[in-house]
């Protein structure tokens, strides 16, 4: 006879799981309220509520500037990761390359290099060709972190792809990009856009190399923000913190409830 | 041989040809499609580990040396450095797995509604920036923050707790940003395992514990292993999250690579570290790799 286990008899099991959660959501749960406190003393809840650490990094030239140079940084990585990592999984699913699979560890080797010797190894390089403290060298290396993520969403998009669209597409006279950019693109578009997600905030929160590679005009946030926690904590970061929390979660929430609901409503 | 018959032989082999020649043009362009991706990889990654490899062999006048690595060999600090390093990382590995595989387990058995809510709480963490969460966690771990003014109001203390500015914080920091990195790879291998071995487990007689132990466990190793393997190799590599919580008492490999390029005149220093620390990663994966593939093939 089969035993079988109540969800009573699991307790233990929902208990752990329920605490773990707990664990994994504190810290963004604890830093929204934060960003509204009227005092600079770290008590929770705050003894008044105010918006002043809003105001203050609104006000200050120092955080605006890092935070223009880190969006101009991303939104450039988003434009050079994007294509390149787009290019590469097509490539990758259409060759038949005797070196496929190193073709494919090359490109998303990155991953598995420690970022700091990335960092190191690109400031050596950037010295040389005396672009340390620009924003190409920083794009470029966001890219290089970024591309293996394009191409993994990507690729994962074209697998449920039928390319047969674009060969009917192409025995019917169009070129094989002109059928690309009609046929499959439009069709993939959702994996070609969580990855130009993933460029952006790759770039976006990327600390490690921005700490050796930017500076001066062009710091970035993470860099500022990195250097202000190293030394005294400035409250105006639980407010740059909440607004980083709301730019890098509702995108992806917004796509997590869309695909739940569809997954719904196919069912 | 007729003349139509030589004809049409030398057509199939014209036609091959061209079909041949077809194929292998459109092999260069797809090639070319890759092309950008790789040169960058190439210009940013490749080349520059190479110099640092160059530059780890070679002392301050050029000629070849093993100083920077009998250095980090003989002396203690860097020794220790390496050994709370391995060490961090293990502990933080293990508390994943504590933590991650019953969250996974519970995750896999739930309702899809059920499990897209749970799920959410394990992807909104992982999306939220690194630097965010550090931050976080200092205001939470402070000698008068969150967590140490709740306990000492409530009265289970009389004293603050140092949670932070010391190896606690930087496991807990640590821990907080890897378990998803455990639990995703593990839950899409646990939604694989065929339920029909446990209910076939449960007729043989079984008990639930039992059929959890000796087929349930034994299936979802495999995810379990890869996941602890890319937790420990990105554990190795950490930098921001001991720099920030560790508050200046915790040294990482990669914290003394950063000060080494600061410290020494050449960059042969930080690059001997740096190298030790990719050897030993690319080590860890490569054979952590083919243990994997072989068991596959074993479990067919």
């Amino acid at each position: 006879m089969e035993s079988h286990v109540t969800h009573w008899q699991r307790w233990w099991l929902y208990g752990l799981t329920g605490l773990t959660i707990f664990f994994l959501v504190l810290p963004s749960l604890i830093v929204i309220p934060m960003s509204f406190s009227g005092t600079t003393s770290m008590m929770f809840p705050p003894p008044a509520w105010s918006t002043r650490w809003y105001e203050a990094f609104f006000s200050s030239s120092q955080w605006l500037t890092a935070t223009w140079v880190s969006v101009q940084v991303s939104l450039c990585t988003v434009i050079v990761a994007t294509p390149i990592g787009v290019a590469a999984a097509y490539g990758l699913h259409h060759g038949r390359f005797v070196f496929g699979q190193a073709i494919y560890g090359m490109l998303i080797a990155s991953l598995m290099v420690p970022v700091i010797l990335i960092a190191v190894g690109a400031f050596f390089l950037f010295a040389q060709l005396h672009m340390v403290n620009t924003k190409p060298a920083l794009v470029l290396c966001d890219s290089l972190l970024a591309v293996p993520f394009v191409l993994v969403t990507v690729s994962a998009g074209f697998k449920g792809f039928d390319f047969n669209q674009e060969q009917v597409a192409r025995s019917l006279g169009a070129s094989r990009l002109k059928a690309f950019f009609t046929v499959t693109l439009p069709q993939v578009r959702a994996s070609v856009v969580a990855g130009a997600f993933f460029a952006f905030i790759i770039a976006f929160d990327e600390v490690v190399i921005a700490s050796m590679l930017s500076g001066g005009d062009n710091a970035t946030l993470t860099n500022l923000m990195f250097a202000s926690l190293r030394n005294e904590i400035d409250p105006t970061i639980a407010a740059i913190s909440t607004l980083m929390i709301l730019l890098t979660t509702l995108p992806p929430l917004i796509g997590h409830i869309i695909m739940l609901r569809r997954r719904r409503n196919a069912l | 041989m007729t003349a139509a018959n030589i004809w049409a032989k030398d057509m199939a082999l014209l036609n091959g040809a061209a079909l041949e020649h077809d194929q292998k043009r459109e092999g260069r362009q797809l090639f070319m499609l890759c092309s950008p991706g790789i040169l960058l990889a190439f210009f940013l990654l490749c080349l520059p580990i190479g110099w640092l490899f160059w530059f780890s062999f070679v002392d301050a006048a050029g000629s070849p040396t093993l100083e920077h690595y009998s250095r980090i060999w003989n002396e203690g600090a860097y020794v220790q450095i390496f050994l709370v390093t391995f060490e961090t990382s293990l502990l933080v590995t293990a508390i994943c797995i504590l933590l991650g595989y019953p969250l996974a387990y519970c995750l896999s058995q739930m309702s899809q509604k059920w499990s897209g809510i749970v799920m959410l709480g394990v992807l909104v963490p992982f999306w939220t920036s690194l630097l965010v969460r550090t931050y976080a966690w200092l205001v939470l771990l402070q000698r008068k923050g969150v967590i140490n003014n709740l306990l000492v109001d409530s009265g289970l203390i009389s004293q603050p707790l140092p949670l932070v500015n010391n190896l606690t914080g930087t496991i807990i920091g640590m821990v907080h940003i890897m378990v998803p990195f455990l639990v995703l790879p593990l839950y899409a291998s646990m939604k694989s395992i065929d339920g029909t071995y446990l209910r076939a487990a449960a007729n043989l007689g079984a008990s639930p514990t039992k059929a959890f132990w000796q087929v349930y466990l034994p299936l979802s190793l495999p995810g379990l292993v890869a996941g602890m393997v890319l937790t420990f190799i990105l554990c190795l590599g950490f930098y921001i999250t001991p720099a920030v919580l560790g508050g200046g008492r915790v040294q990482f490999i990669a914290q003394r690579i950063q000060t080494s390029v600061n410290l020494y005149p050449t960059w042969g220093p930080a690059s001997a570290l740096g190298v030790v620390l990719l050897v030993l990663t690319l080590a860890i994966l490569l054979i952590s790799q083919l243990a994997l593939n072989r068991w596959r093939r074993r479990l067919g």
